[in-house]
């Protein structure tokens, strides 16, 4: 393809977000000149990550209220840039934030913008399949524009280095001051430990699982394992867990080595966010349970038998 | 306050989405239908900033016809009146649906005054286009984060949360914004039967939306690839713990 795709480059107080490295794969499959852009100064140090990424060029752009994550400004800066550069493609990852600045820049630039794309084959139109229902359906779409805005679907492209010469520009940037009125004004970081979206193993409950209290013997083979308690919509939706914990389209996606999903019918909702996981153990009482046809092994039974069971056999055989 | 919140009728799948034969739409002949899941948390937010701090709550939908019936939920929840961009029922792509609901806001405001929020969720279920309420929010000037997992109203301004990879993110957005809501913010409530009679009285007026199509245009849709799938049953009840342990093993997380 003619012409550069310039790749908007996420990255947290200078630390880069591996999801951006899969935008540099992504970007080299279109088979165009790769150009990077990152925001903030804390971002200028990157180059050297980004060139072995293939991008042949850095652009910084700085500011004083570009520090710290801000849509607006972020979304004010990206459109500027492609009005400098005039790319081909604008592309990004489909994260949160991947999505949230490409729609802001979209909406400056007054241009289309399709989100998590799977598949794109330039041409007069750009043409595309994307996600739908967070992946339960796709659709094929085109896209027709001067630019083309896409973000490419998160954990689809295998970050891969193709080092490439990688020169730096910096962007002069003019904002407007007020855009730092949706700017991030403090933060939380994060306790450390592992979190449901990296946990090596999940163990999932849904409405089988009875109550709150119905959780405890789920928590105690996850922390047994090494792992983190899961839940479905209709668990969150009863009030028996926090959302924080719900696996699905509208909670979290996760990849564990090994979910072992409990009493979970396996909606569709829930599904999309535990497709991605290596191994799939579903313990319930239906053996028909979408959940249990989808898995690779399944228990059927009573979780509230089935569970210290499990607990305890892994206890005797370390014990023994 | 004045507070209006913006969703989308979404058909409520079970376990497969089926389309119709010509690929248009996901055939919901046998489906129910149901507000899109972080806009019913967008309702419930805005029910709970009116009864903390008084005022009024529009929702406001672009589809068909037939998307009366959320309109008049959401009423059962809280809000107290409802604006229905009526199409044909056919699918708007997102430049247009934002061009349809920017103006539809103007003129609303135009007549009642301004709404100091305008809420949206952070993305339909259906089309999922993560744009629509940032582009609505450019259109009108305001500021706009998405994502919300947390939400309240202090003098003149919005304060939002946000889960992001390293923590807890804080935004204050100065009053009118726009904020794109996320499940979990909230558990929406149920209508109680006050609620319901409410619903069949309100005043639901109905526009016509004007906006030109954008450039995204949907082709077709079409399923995933299935994953061909033997389950391995390990067997029933207790007996199969030794069995499961054996996989766990062979996994590896052991």
């Amino acid at each position: 393809m003619e012409g550069t795709t310039l790749v908007v480059i996420e990255h947290d107080r200078g630390a880069l977000a591996e999801a951006s490295l899969e935008a540099l794969a992504a970007a080299r499959a279109l088979g165009s000149r790769v150009e990077a852009l990152t925001i903030g100064a804390d971002a200028d140090g990157l180059t050297d990550t980004l060139g072995a990424h293939g991008a042949s060029v850095h652009h910084r752009a700085n500011h004083e209220i570009l520090t710290d994550y801000a849509p607006e400004a972020w979304g004010e800066v990206v459109a500027s840039a492609v009005r400098a550069m005039s790319p081909a493609v604008l592309l990004a990852c489909g994260t949160d934030r991947g999505n949230e600045v490409l729609a802001q820049a979209a909406a400056r630039l007054d241009l289309p913008f399709a989100a998590n794309c799977t598949e794109l084959s330039p041409g007069d139109a750009l043409s595309m399949t994307r996600l739908r229902w967070g992946g339960s359906l796709l659709e094929e779409a085109t896209l027709n524009a001067s630019m083309w805005i896409v973000s490419v679907a998160h954990h689809l492209h295998e970050p891969s280095e193709a080092p490439a010469e990688c020169s730096t520009s910096e962007l002069s940037v003019d904002l407007d001051p007020s855009l730092a009125r949706s700017r991030v004004t403090a933060r939380v970081e994060r306790e450390a430990g592992v979190t449901l979206s990296s946990a090596p193993v999940v163990v999932g409950g849904g409405r089988g699982v009875g109550s709150p209290e119905g959780f405890a013997p789920l928590a105690e083979l996850a922390a047994e394992l090494g792992g983190v308690v899961g839940c479905s919509r209709a668990v969150t939706n009863n009030g028996w867990r926090s959302h924080t914990d719900q696996v699905g389209q509208t909670g979290t996606r996760i990849a564990p080595d090994v979910y072992i999903a409990c009493g979970i019918s396996g909606a569709i909702q829930h599904w999309v966010g535990a497709m991605a996981s290596k191994n799939i153990i579903a313990i319930n009482t239906d053996p028909q349970a979408n959940m249990v046809t989808k898995a690779g092994h399944a228990v059927i039974g009573d979780l509230h038998k089935v569970i210290p069971a499990i607990t305890e056999e892994i206890r005797r055989r370390r014990a023994g | 306050m004045r507070i209006l919140v913006c969703v989308k009728r979404v058909p409520a799948p079970g376990s497969k989405i089926n389309i119709t034969a010509d690929g248009q739409r996901v055939d919901d002949t046998n489906l129910g239908h149901t507000t899109s899941p972080h806009e019913e948390c967008a309702v419930e937010a805005a029910s709970q900033l009116i009864e903390e701090h008084g005022g009024e709550a529009v929702v406001l939908t672009l589809g068909g016809v037939e998307a009366e019936e959320q309109l008049r939920y959401a009423v059962s929840v809280g809000m107290h009146s409802g604006v229905l961009l009526a199409t044909d029922g056919g699918e708007w792509d997102p430049q247009r649906t934002a061009a349809a609901i920017s103006s539809a806001i103007a003129s609303l405001e135009a007549d009642g005054g301004p709404f100091d929020l305008v809420l949206f969720g952070n993305e339909s279920a259906d089309s999922s286009g993560f744009q629509v309420g940032i582009r609505v929010a450019h259109a009108l000037g305001r500021p706009m984060v998405n994502g919300a997992k947390g939400l309240r109203v202090d003098g003149g301004t919005a304060h939002v949360e946000r889960e992001a990879d390293a923590g807890r993110e804080a935004y204050e957005l100065p009053m009118p914004a726009v904020v794109g809501v996320k499940e979990g913010i909230n558990l929406p409530r149920y209508p109680t039967m006050k609620g319901r009679l409410a619903s069949k009285k309100a005043g639901v007026v109905t526009v016509e939306p004007a906006g030109e199509a954008g450039g995204l245009a949907m082709v077709t849709l079409k399923p995933p690839a299935e994953r061909t799938n033997e389950t391995v049953i390990l067997g029933n009840g207790p007996e199969a713990a030794a069995a499961v342990v054996d996989v766990l093993e062979e996994i590896g997380v052991l």
